[in-house]
Formats: structure tokens, C-alpha cells, sequence
């Protein structure tokens, strides 16, 4: 009488949820274990405690900003940031506008200035040139030796800049501990500097600034051409100024190109670092000088990029600002679990009042999908570094709902095919084949929900959504792999099929006669379920017709001849008013 | 159980059935109502009671507190920036809140350090929340977008599931008097609108239109080939899907609304006001109002705007002559 079919396909379907179980598993011992991710999910800062800002890039006149940009000014705010001695400071882009820092504590001042701050980019002229670390003590110039300059400097290449104290502070300088602990303060564009640059492993002295970085107007990478016109294979950045960097591009290179050395670089400085210091060969009058010599087409792009951000001197404002003691974080973090668990424990309670043992499958059901839920939450943060936070919480607790609800849609289908006078292995066939289609739909409205809020998302909103569609995610894969198979196999026990009064699936209870009612007499199937049984179903029907009892078939063969009696259709439209 | 199975046992085969279609112009006149009252209640109250984040402002709040005098937190703040209000207010056992208008960073730094002092307790238990006055117009902008992109996809992925716009339509209308109507409350009641109330809403969308597509599946499937019989009305046949899946929309309601009670009163009782408050709170007035929404707006609806179509009204006919 029952089909081997259906039980197979269910076993497979259990042993598939237990396979990704186990690897889920798996994965997170051995990553636990050897130390690479934590036993549980990461926090994110409202639960963990710390500092988010929310910066909103300002710009000058009605300039817009792009990706770019923005990927400019989050790679920039980072370097800031880690170079400060801020560790795990994470900062990212928010909706294609917004810049979001993260980091565990309160940063001090000097950290929110520095996140603040615009990159200063400007051109000086190099006076000095040295070595990147700081000259041996027993090699640095003599007092007497140092520069006395007299006269007031007459122009920014004039080597009497250079004073005494701050050729000593120069061969001073060791790069690698100044960037370490760099100050943030922004240099007097009236004075000379002090820099470094990392690619060339030198530091200079550098004259004031002749040109800020917002008379750049364009900044690209490309092939330079030779004097015939074709391409030399060579990468050059070129730099285009608008009109006032032209004519000021054009008076420096004019002095620097008649000096010798070091005077005849100019500097490239951004954030007070020279990314750039290209020697002057010519003239400029253009305001489109090519910079060459050794680039890679990466190292070319690279310093083009760097050079649009000079273009446009992004500032921040401070939209949002939180810090959130490790209290409040812990506490909040402990309320959620508090609920999520009172939450879930009234859906047991309202589940094994409605289902009986019916609700111990939705039980098992939810806490299947619990332990998936928190293997994804883990393995996301390690994969991912996704952080679960407040919001997140709350859209796991709401899942509860969510998800228990495709199981109530289920047994809801089952109940009325059971009504329709099915024995329960057809029911749950049929129901199933229903309940599924109901189940898709519904969740791909959840889903498409949860995308569509994480894309135009800002702020904690999220979080909310990831979990939201994660949720509904597990959702399909814990009906299909769990409850689904688990309610077929069922469905084969005596308890279940003989509609035990605490099933759930109480034949009688659900309003059922019997179907043979003895002595030959069929009571008639539904006919509405005949009428509506559409193709989606085909197969499960012709399953369940397999498993169909003799006198059933009979009964439904003489259906097929015979159309229902009008007779009896009116009396049950009378039923109806 | 037995009492409520039974319930839906005659449900189920049509003994017992509440007239959600027929009395389609009761049902619509209540929804209209409603809605044009959620409509007034802001006019007249002069808006909403925005949070903060709208405002922009500085927040703190203070955990672990021995005092709960109010005193002390206004004192902090006027000692900083006098002539500056301070809202202070305790929001849960131990814990204070302290709102002031917009302050200067170093301000809002040094009124953290001042109430710790005041309230005697280590300066990390003190969360400082500094909002500019852009932000919540921010999130606001980002949550419009969201809700269209919403509705326009969700309008084409329902239509193409159910293979007509008119159930689209049904279940869009019924969305929008469901968020005028959670709109309307929130005025009314005075709940603060937060960055967190408005994720409530926009989960709003997804519940409603969810319970919807449950229910018109039902009603889909009982339609599908309603012209091939005789026994029910076009009409008949959608009021019968609603109550058939009648039990299911109550128990879902049941369900959905017990997790969210249960944040609603952790968030309420443990922490006072924040993100798990104000979130439960809209989806707790939502979920409710989407759930009866589907009932008497949305299936109504269906039928409303299919009634004068060629195959209902030929069907119609036919059924009324038998």
C-alpha cells in the first residue's frame, strides 16, 4: 500500500540537510580550533561596545562626488586611521555616499581630526634631499657647519629656508617612527616641511607650497608618445591644472628648471607625505606636465588616482556619531538573546497547542534552523567579516515568526486534504505539492525585501535586512530538507496515520467521515479537490492514486464516468449562505 | 483545540464563512476612514514626534547609574553649554537618557566626561550618540528609494507569479493603507519615529505583502478554473479561499506577533528606548493591521476590481440562472 518513493526521496533529502550540517560544522571547528575565527558570530560595535562615525564627504561648490572618489577618500581615512596606532579600525562605504569608521573604544582627538580632516594635497619645491632614516648621530653636520642663511628667502626654491634648527631636525628625522606616530597637523603652507617619501625611501626639506592640490583639474595615466607621435611603451601620469595652476605650474618650472640637484625637483605632497617628487626637465606652460620614469601602467594609475583625489579636497562632516560603552553593548546583546529566547519558547507553546505532536516537528524545525542560522552567522563573519548587530538581532527574533509561519501554511494544507477525506500519506503529498508553491512565492516577497533594503540601506538598517534574507534562505532549505521529509516519513507511522487524537492530524477532529463507511458505501471525495487539481500536481495525485485503497479506486474510476450529481452540489451550496 | 478545529473544519468546507467579499463597501468605507483620519491626525497634530536622529543632537546614555536624579544630567549639560535644554529622562532601571540640541564635538566629549562624573560611574559606561542634522533626512531619502524599488519589483514579481496585474494591484493598495494607517497611529499615539521605527516599516511591506501572497494563492488556486463550474460564484469562491485560509492567517499572526511582543516588551522593560524598542513597536502595530488588511482590504479588493471582466460577469450570469 505505501510507496517507496516518497521515503526515499525524503531520506535523501534528511541525509543532504545532514551532509551540509556537518560541513557547516566542520569548517567551524577547524577554523575554531586553529584559532582562525571565534566560536561565535562577531559582534558589531553596538553590541560589542565602541565608536561608529558616519561621515558624509563635503565638497566644494556643486562638485559631485563618485565611487571613486569616495574609494580614494575610505583608502586614505584608512591609512589615517591604522598609521594613528588605531588597530581593527574598519572603514567602509555606505550606499555609495557615506563613509563609515568603525573601531573598538573612544578615539582620542587626534584620531577624530585625522579622520576629519581633507587631504591636503599641494606641489613644493625640494630644497634638501636625504636618506630615509635619520643620519647616525656621529655623522651629523657640525655646528659650525650648519646653514646660517642671512637674508629673507626671495623665492620658494631659495635655499635660505633651510635655518639651522631645521637642518638639524632634518638629519633627525627617521621616517619610519615619524609616520608611525603621524600627528595629523597639517603643515603651514607658508613654511618650509619636512617629508617623506616611501617610494623613493628618501626625505626631503621642501620649500612653501607653490600650488595647491585644487588647481589640479584632471589627473590619468597613459603611454607616452615620443617625438614622431607613436606610443614609446613608457607609462606617464599626466596632470592637467586649470588655468591659475598653469600659469603658477609655469613660473616655478621656469625656476626650477635652471637649478641643479634636489632644487630641481618639486614635490608632490599629500597629507604632508610626498607620494611624487619628478625632477623638472622643461618648461610648463601648458599646465600639462607628464611625469615619468619607471612607472608600471599599476604604479601610473595608481598616482593618477592619488592625484584627482588632490583634484577635489574631500572633507567630512560628522552625521552620526556613536559610542557605545561595552555596557550598554553587552546589555543590549543579552536583552536581544532574552527575547529571541521568550520568543521562541511562546511559538513552541502556540505550536504544540495548535499541532500537537504535530508542533514537536515546527519545534525541531526552528531549532534546526536556529543552529544553521548561527553556522552561517559565524562562518560569515569569518568569511565575510560580516558583524552581527542590535538590528540584526531583531530581524533574527522576527524570523522566528516568519519561519514558522511556512510551517503552518504546510500543516494547513495537509489539515485540508485530510478534510478533502485523503488517508495522511496522500495528504502529505498533495499538501505538500501546494504548500510548496505558497512557500516559494511568499519567501521570494521576504527575500527580494531583504535585498532590496540591504542595497539601499543606511545605518543599522543593514543588518536588519542580511538577517532578514539569510533567514528566509534557511527558511527553504530547512522545509525542504527537514520538515517536509520528516512529515512523510511520519505520516508512515501508526501514530500519525491512525490520526491518534494528539496528533494533530486527528481525522475525525479535522471533520472527516471515513471514507468507507462499510457495506459498500464510498463517502465522496471532495469534489472541489478533484475540480482543482492542476497539473503542478499530477505527479503527486498519481502518487497518491497509487496509494489509493481498492474500494477508493473504484470510487474515483466511477467518479470519471460520471459527473457529481447536481442534486447533491446544490445542498452543500445551501450549506454555504 | 478541538473547538477551534472544528472552526476551521466548517470554514474549510463552506459551512460557516464571514462575508469579506460581499460586504466589500462596509470593509472599504471602514479602510477609507481610516485612512483619511491616519491622513488628518499629522495635519492637525502638526506631524510626528520625530526622534532625535531627525532632529540632530547629541544622546547619551548612561549605564549602571547609583542616582536617578534628573538633576544631575542637567547640571552636566548647562555646565558645558549653558543655556543649551537637556531632556533627561530614565529610561530603564540604572540607565539614563540625555538628549540635548545640536553640540559642537568637544562639547558632546566633555558632557560625556561630566556625567560620568556626575552619576558616578566609570567613563566608558557612558554611550555618546552624536547625530548631525542631515542624517535623518538621510535615512529617510534611502528609505523612499527602498520602499519604491520595493513595490515596483514586488508589483512585477506578484504579477508574473500569479499571472495578473490585478492581484498586483490588490495587494499594493492594501500595502499603502497598511503603512498610512501604521503612519497614522504613530502620529496619534506620539511614538518617537526613529532610524529603527523606520526599518519597522519597511519590514511592514514585506510582512503584508507575505500574509497576502499566502492568502491570493489560495484564492488562486480556487479560482483557476472557476468558469468550468457551476457550483460557486466568481465571488463565492474568493470569499471562500479567505476563509479557508483563515485559520492559517490567524495562527501566522499569532506567531509572528509573539517573537516581536517579546522584544517589544525585553526592549521596553530592559532597556528603555532604542533600536529593539522602537523596531517591535512598528512591527507590532503593522503585523496586526497587515493581518486584517489582507482580510477585508486586500481579497475584497481582488475581487472588486475583477467583478466587471468579461469571464466574471459571463460567469456570474450563468450561476445566478442555475
Amino acid at each position: 500500500m505505501s510507496s517507496i518513493r516518497p521515503v526515499k526521496q525524503a531520506r535523501k533529502a534528511l541525509l543532504w540537510l545532514l551532509i551540509v550540517f556537518i560541513i557547516a560544522t566542520g569548517v567551524l571547528v577547524a577554523g575554531a580550533t586553529t584559532g582562525k575565527t571565534a566560536w561565535g558570530p562577531k559582534l558589531a560595535l553596538d553590541l560589542e561596545g565602541g565608536t561608529e562615525m558616519i561621515l558624509a564627504p563635503r565638497v566644494q561648490g556643486n562638485q559631485t562626488i563618485n565611487q571613486e572618489q569616495l574609494d580614494q577618500a575610505v583608502s586614505i581615512i584608512r591609512q589615517r586611521v591604522n598609521g594613528n596606532g588605531v588597530t581593527e579600525a574598519e572603514v567602509t562605504t555606505q550606499s555609495g555616499r557615506n563613509v563609515v569608521v568603525s573601531m573598538p573604544g573612544i578615539p582620542d582627538q587626534a584620531t577624530r581630526d585625522l579622520i576629519q580632516a581633507s587631504a591636503a594635497m599641494e606641489f613644493r619645491p625640494v630644497l634638501v634631499s636625504g636618506s630615509y632614516e635619520a643620519t647616525p648621530k656621529d655623522q651629523r653636520t657640525v655646528k659650525a657647519d650648519l646653514p646660517n642663511p642671512k637674508d629673507e628667502p626671495k623665492n620658494g626654491s631659495d635655499t635660505s629656508w633651510v635655518t639651522a634648527d631645521l637642518y638639524k631636525q632634518f638629519e633627525a628625522y627617521d621616517c619610519k617612527t615619524e609616520l608611525a606616530k603621524d600627528s595629523g597637523e597639517e603643515a603651514d603652507p607658508k613654511k618650509p616641511m619636512i617629508s617623506c617619501d616611501a617610494g623613493t625611501q628618501s626625505k626631503y626639506i621642501l620649500g612653501p607650497q607653490e600650488i595647491p592640490g585644487d588647481q589640479i583639474s584632471d589627473a590619468y595615466a597613459q603611454m607616452a608618445r615620443g617625438t614622431n607621435g607613436s606610443v614609446t611603451g613608457e607609462w606617464v601620469v599626466v596632470i592637467e591644472f586649470n588655468q591659475q595652476g598653469t600659469k603658477t605650474f609655469a613660473d616655478t618650472t621656469q625656476r626650477l628648471v635652471a637649478l641643479q640637484g634636489a632644487q630641481n625637483q618639486f614635490a608632490i605632497v599629500l597629507d604632508g607625505e610626498t607620494i611624487s617628487a619628478p625632477t623638472t626637465n622643461a618648461v610648463i606652460s601648458d599646465g600639462r606636465p607628464q611625469i615619468s620614469g619607471g612607472f608600471t601602467q599599476e604604479s601610473s594609475q595608481a598616482l593618477a588616482e592619488q592625484l584627482k583625489y588632490g583634484a577635489l579636497p574631500i572633507s567630512f562632516d560628522i552625521q552620526s556619531e556613536r559610542q557605545v560603552s561595552a555596557t550598554l553593548g553587552a546589555d543590549q546583546l543579552q536583552a536581544g538573546l532574552i527575547a529571541g529566547v521568550i520568543g521562541l519558547v511562546l511559538v513552541f507553546i502556540y505550536s504544540l497547542f495548535q499541532y500537537r505532536a504535530l508542533g514537536l516537528v515546527t519545534i525541531a524545525s526552528l531549532l534546526v534552523s536556529g543552529v544553521l542560522t548561527y553556522l552561517a552567522l559565524v562562518l560569515l563573519g569569518w568569511g565575510m567579516n560580516y558583524r552581527l548587530s542590535l538590528a540584526g538581532v531583531a530581524g533574527l527574533i522576527v524570523a522566528i515568526g516568519l519561519i514558522a509561519d511556512s510551517f503552518i501554511v504546510y500543516f494547513e494544507r495537509v489539515r485540508d486534504e485530510l478534510r478533502e477525506g485523503r488517508p495522511l500519506a496522500s495528504a502529505v503529498e498533495i499538501g505538500w505539492g501546494r504548500a510548496k508553491r505558497t512557500i516559494l512565492a511568499s519567501k521570494a516577497v521576504n527575500l527580494l525585501a531583504a535585498v532590496v533594503l540591504y542595497i539601499v540601506a543606511v545605518g543599522n538598517v543593514r543588518g536588519f535586512a542580511f538577517t532578514l534574507g539569510l533567514t528566509a534562505i534557511i527558511d527553504l532549505v530547512v522545509v525542504y530538507g527537514l520538515t517536509h521529509p520528516t512529515l512523510v516519513l511520519l505520516a508512515r507511522t501508526r501514530f500519525f496515520a491512525d490520526g491518534h487524537r494528539l496528533s494533530g492530524l486527528d481525522p475525525s477532529l479535522l471533520g472527516v467521515e471515513p471514507l468507507y463507511k462499510g457495506a459498500g458505501q464510498i463517502r465522496q471525495f471532495g469534489v472541489n479537490a478533484e475540480a482543482n487539481r492542476g497539473k503542478k500536481n499530477a505527479k503527486a495525485s498519481g502518487e497518491a492514486a497509487k496509494r489509493m485503497t481498492i474500494a477508493e479506486r473504484r470510487r474515483a474510476e466511477a467518479l470519471k464516468s460520471s459527473e457529481p450529481g447536481k442534486a447533491q452540489s446544490k445542498a452543500q451550496e445551501e450549506n454555504n449562505e | 483545540m478541538n473547538k477551534l478545529v472544528t472552526w476551521g473544519n466548517e470554514l474549510y468546507t463552506g459551512k460557516r464563512s464571514y462575508p469579506f467579499t460581499s460586504k466589500h463597501r462596509l470593509w472599504f468605507a471602514i479602510a477609507g476612514a481610516l485612512v483619511i483620519l491616519s491622513i488628518l491626525v499629522p495635519v492637525v497634530k502638526g506631524g510626528f514626534n520625530l526622534g532625535i536622529d531627525f532632529r540632530g543632537g547629541s544622546e547619551f546614555t548612561v549605564s549602571n547609574v547609583q542616582s536617578t536624579d534628573i538633576k544631575i544630567g542637567e547640571n552636566a549639560v548647562t555646565s558645558v553649554a549653558s543655556g543649551s535644554e537637556a531632556t533627561v529622562t530614565n529610561i530603564a532601571q540604572n540607565t539614563m537618557r540625555v538628549q540635548t540640541e545640536r553640540l559642537s564635538d568637544d562639547q558632546t566629549l566633555e558632557i560625556a566626561t561630566k556625567l560620568a562624573e556626575g552619576y558616578d560611574v566609570q567613563p566608558k559606561e557612558v554611550t555618546s550618540n552624536f547625530i548631525g542634522p542631515t542624517w535623518g533626512q538621510d535615512v529617510s531619502r534611502q528609505a523612499l528609494v527602498g520602499l519604491v524599488a520595493f513595490v515596483v519589483l514586488v508589483g512585477l514579481l506578484m504579477a508574473v507569479y500569479f499571472r495578473t496585474w490585478k492581484m498586483s494591484l490588490a495587494a499594493i493598495v492594501g500595502l499603502f493603507v497598511v503603512i498610512i494607517v501604521t503612519a497614522g497611529i504613530y502620529s496619534l499615539t506620539g511614538f518617537e519615529i526613529t532610524p529603527s521605527a523606520i526599518i519597522g516599516f519597511l519590514t511592514i511591506l514585506s510582512y503584508s505583502l507575505y500574509d497576502t501572497v499566502v492568502v491570493f494563492d489560495k484564492v488562486r488556486e480556487n479560482t483557476k478554473n472557476f468558469t468550468k463550474q457551476t457550483r460557486r460564484s466568481f465571488e463565492q469562491l474568493v470569499n471562500l479561499a479567505v476563509n479557508q485560509t483563515l485559520v492559517r492567517s490567524i495562527n501566522t499572526s499569532v506567531v509572528a506577533v509573539l517573537p516581536v511582543a517579546a522584544i517589544l516588551f525585553i526592549g521596553s522593560y530592559l532597556l528603555g528606548a532604542g533600536t529593539l524598542k522602537d523596531l517591535s513597536l512598528a512591527l507590532f502595530v503593522g503585523i496586526i493591521i497587515s493581518a486584517l488588511s489582507t482580510l477585508f482590504v486586500q481579497a475584497p479588493l481582488y475581487h472588486w476590481l475583477r467583478r466587471n471582466d468579461d469571464d466574471v460577469v459571463e460567469h456570474t450570469k450563468k450561476f445566478a440562472q442555475d
